[in-house]
């Protein structure tokens, strides 16, 4: 039993802060921390700052161009690019589908679209959701139907992230009348820019506009972009949602909005002195802490069951419920703690480059836009509640 | 990074669950555990022989373990048992003789590990709740000795043992943590009154009175009026120890609820087919990998020399087991229904000693308020 992180694990870890140090934009990062919104050039920099450094498909095997990193490791560069203030890796391409393709996919898949991940050369996005398919997924009602050397696909998708973005769309869709729900789904790859294709922005509670609809009218699919097999993309769809989950917790974004938690409780007053004296806020501030140290444990004992041969099935949401719900509430002690400075909604401030007096502390600009847009933490990639029914399943044995 | 336990600890783990399970049953348990003592003195030598408070102690003070991981190790299993035999005592006792001993008390150690004598903190008393300073028992010199006079309250089997460390005030005001002063007391001193009662979770423990209970020299245990550190790191080994076996036991509350809900049938089917039920089962389930993780981050940080890390990872813990400790225990009852609440289960024996591990060395509000003070400095 030793919590210790090995010498080489820590001379690891010292070589991606030397690397933060010296590659992450400071613009970029400090967009991070103040919670603004980041563009797509942001993104697709620093995308290409870890392309070049290797380490941008790291959970890729090194045949593909992967690093060739632990569990361990991972976890150690996500929770210093967190505490660094670098962006989260937009996970669509390179961390979803990029895995079922190398999987999954043929030779000539894989030649053609892991190198173009890689490079930017196409931006992916999730085409998994349905009005009528949410957390019942396998209930998507989207036809791809076979003809000649064409799907033609018809239907709607939806909460498509950063879509708007994209030109490519991986998606699930129903190849078969006939067969059971589950066996009747098949996997494709779609072009954005084929006729018959249509964005739609949906505007969130928060004002932002990063999801969108997808509508399919009659577009035309090659069938070498179907991955796998005809009517199997259900088991593709599942690989890609337990997929290298063991980063799911997000203890990393957590500690560091902890620890900007704790700044902003230092800096502003109540009754003559720091929120973080106020008894009753104090205690909701040790109260997540304490559950974070733990949950950082329950992290680590699950990535190092990993290493020694296990899967992370269902332990993965564990992690997931527990992780989603500690982050949600540090963001909204960031929310409670501006007081009534929560209140204004300054759309500018949302963004780099807005130069006007900040009402009440600055912090405030993105308090309330971050808390509710954070809410998604514990609805996507499958409900809490939908976690539950795993674990209740796949460990209960309920 | 490494979770898995040495090949001794697991050998020794091993051997007492298997000891447990087989000399420990339900029946056994509850019939001394409520019977006259309190405990079974055969059973706590066959656990001395096993090693199991030897493991508590490190080899220079004549046991063979000592580390955090053992201490969490020896008492997970005796929570999976609720073995009330006086672990706990003795680990308290003998990692403040180790701590802070002359040779003469050290070698007082043989007697706890061997089993032969009982040892009891008595550091609470009848006006205090929970703080380490707070010590109202006044220790006089008188001649080359000592008088202690004084009450202190739920001394755990403190009307069976056979040496007594028993804070007192030899200096300062009531909540001065300077002033505070450790004395070894035999269970037998003059002047020493007792009464002694059952616990709602099995055990004792006693209300003693010390009234002019004279002492020598040699009772004093480290130095005068600095006690309070060596109280604190015993006290710190009893909260590992209570948070490992709160960890034992809630193993054991929740198999015992999942079977029930696999078997017990309502509507034409087991209950654990509703949703409503799978989802808090799943709650718990995460509630108690926490708790697991906890009592990990304690046990690593005990034997480091960082007081305020040592000292805020404990309190983290017995905050954390204190909260799920109930947790647990009232889900469980609750998912049992009415069968729940009978003393026949041993289901509900779990529940209780669950809920009074959180009455023990501080509860969860106690130990969260400790745990922010600590991190003000």
């Amino acid at each position: 039993m030793d919590l210790n992180f090995t010498p080489e694990e820590e001379a690891f870890r010292a070589q991606v802060r030397a690397f933060l140090h010296d590659k992450l934009p400071a613009r970029i990062a400090n967009k991070v921390k103040a919670g603004q919104r980041l563009s797509k050039a942001d993104q697709d920099e620093w995308h290409a700052i870890l392309n070049e450094r290797g380490w941008y498909a790291n959970h890729w095997p090194q045949e593909w161009g992967g690093p060739g990193w632990s569990a361990v490791q991972k976890f150690i560069f996500d929770h210093e690019c967190a505490l660094a203030g670098g962006p989260r890796i937009v996970p669509f391409g390179v961390n979803m589908l990029g895995p079922v393709l190398i999987k999954y996919g043929n030779e000539a898949q894989k030649r053609y679209w892991l190198p173009r991940i890689l490079s930017g050369a196409d931006w992916w996005c999730q085409g998994y959701s349905e009005p009528g398919a949410g957390s019942d997924l396998a209930a998507i009602k989207t036809t791809a139907v076979r003809e000649g050397d064409h799907y033609i696909v018809n239907g709607q998708k939806t909460w498509t992230t950063q879509g708007q973005h994209a030109n490519m769309i991986f998606c699930l869709v129903r190849t078969s009348k006939e067969a059971r729900q589950q066996e009747s789904i098949s996997f494709l790859l779609v072009d954005m820019n084929s006729p018959g294709v249509e964005l739609r922005p949906i505007r969130t509670l928060d004002g932002d506009r990063e999801v969108n609809e997808v509508f399919f009218t009659d577009v035309k699919v090659p069938v070498e972009n179907l991955v796998g097999e005809e009517n199997k993309g259900w088991t593709y769809a599942k690989y890609l949602l337990t997929y290298e989950r063991t980063g799911i917790a997000g203890v990393g974004l957590s500690v560091a909005a902890l620890e900007k938690l704790k700044l902003i409780a230092n800096k502003v007053h109540k009754n003559g002195r720091p929120l973080a004296q106020d008894p009753l806020f104090a205690t909701r501030m040790a109260k997540v802490q304490i559950d974070l140290e733990n949950m950082k444990t329950t992290n680590l004992r699950v990535i190092a069951a990993v290493a020694g041969g296990g899967v992370p099935g269902a332990e993965s949401s564990m992690l997931k419920i527990r992780g989603t719900e500690i982050r949600q509430e540090i963001l909204s002690l960031i929310r409670r703690a501006m007081g009534p400075h929560a209140l204004p909604f300054i759309e500018e401030a949302q963004y780099e480059g807005y130069a006007d007096e900040p009402v009440g502390p600055k912090e405030a600009a993105t308090a309330a836009a971050n808390y509710f847009n954070y809410r998604k933490l514990s609805i996507f990639g499958g409900s809490n509640e939908i976690q539950k029914n795993i674990i209740s399943k796949m460990i209960l044995g309920l | 990074m490494n979770f898995t336990h040495t090949e001794d600890r697991r050998m020794l783990a091993d051997s007492l669950n298997r000891f447990v399970t087989e000399q420990y049953g339900s029946e056994f348990r509850n019939q001394t555990a409520y019977g006259e003592q309190g405990f079974s003195p055969e059973r706590w030598q066959q656990f001395a022989e096993l090693g199991a408070i030897g493991a508590l102690f490190s080899e220079a003070d004549g046991g063979f373990g000592g580390s955090g991981f053992d201490i969490a190790v020896v008492f997970e299993s005796l929570g999976r048992g609720l073995v009330t035999e006086p672990f706990l005592g003795a680990l308290m006792v003998g990692r403040a003789l180790a701590a802070a001993g002359s040779e003469a008390q050290k070698a007082r150690l043989a007697e706890l590990i061997e089993g032969s004598t009982v040892a009891a903190l008595a550091h609470d008393e009848p006006a205090n709740h929970y703080e380490l300073s707070r010590v109202s028992t006044l220790a006089e010199r008188q001649g080359d000795g000592w008088v202690i006079s004084g009450a202190k309250s739920v001394v755990l089997f403190g009307d069976q043992a056979g040496l007594l460390l028993v804070s007192a005030r030899t200096s300062g005001a009531l909540d001065d943590e300077a002033g505070i002063s450790l004395f070894l007391v035999p269970g037998d001193a003059a002047g020493l009154q007792c009464r002694g009662y059952g616990r709602i979770d099995g055990g004792h423990a006693a209300e003693l009175v010390f009234d002019q209970v004279r002492l020598g020299a040699d009772a004093l245990l480290g130095a005068e009026g600095q006690g309070l550190a060596t109280l604190e790191h015993a006290v710190g080994y009893g909260v590992l120890a209570l948070c490992a076996e709160a960890v034992g036991a809630m193993d054991v509350a929740k198999q015992a609820t999942l079977e029930y809900l696999q078997t017990r049938k309502q509507f034409g089917k087991p209950i654990g087919s509703f949703q409503a039920l799978q989802h808090r089962m799943a709650d718990l389930l995460l509630e108690v990998e926490q708790a697991r993780s906890a009592v990990i981050n304690a046990a690593a940080a005990i034997d480091g020399d960082d007081r305020i890390a040592r000292e805020r990872a404990l309190s983290a813990a017995k905050f954390t087991i204190g909260r799920i400790g109930t947790l647990v225990a009232e889900e469980s009852i609750q998912l049992h229904g009415g069968i729940g609440m009978t003393w026949e289960l041993p289901l509900s024996h779990y529940a209780k000693r669950l809920v009074m591990v959180d009455h023990q060395l501080g509860d969860e509000d106690h130990h969260l308020a400790r745990y922010m003070a600590l991190g003000r400095d």
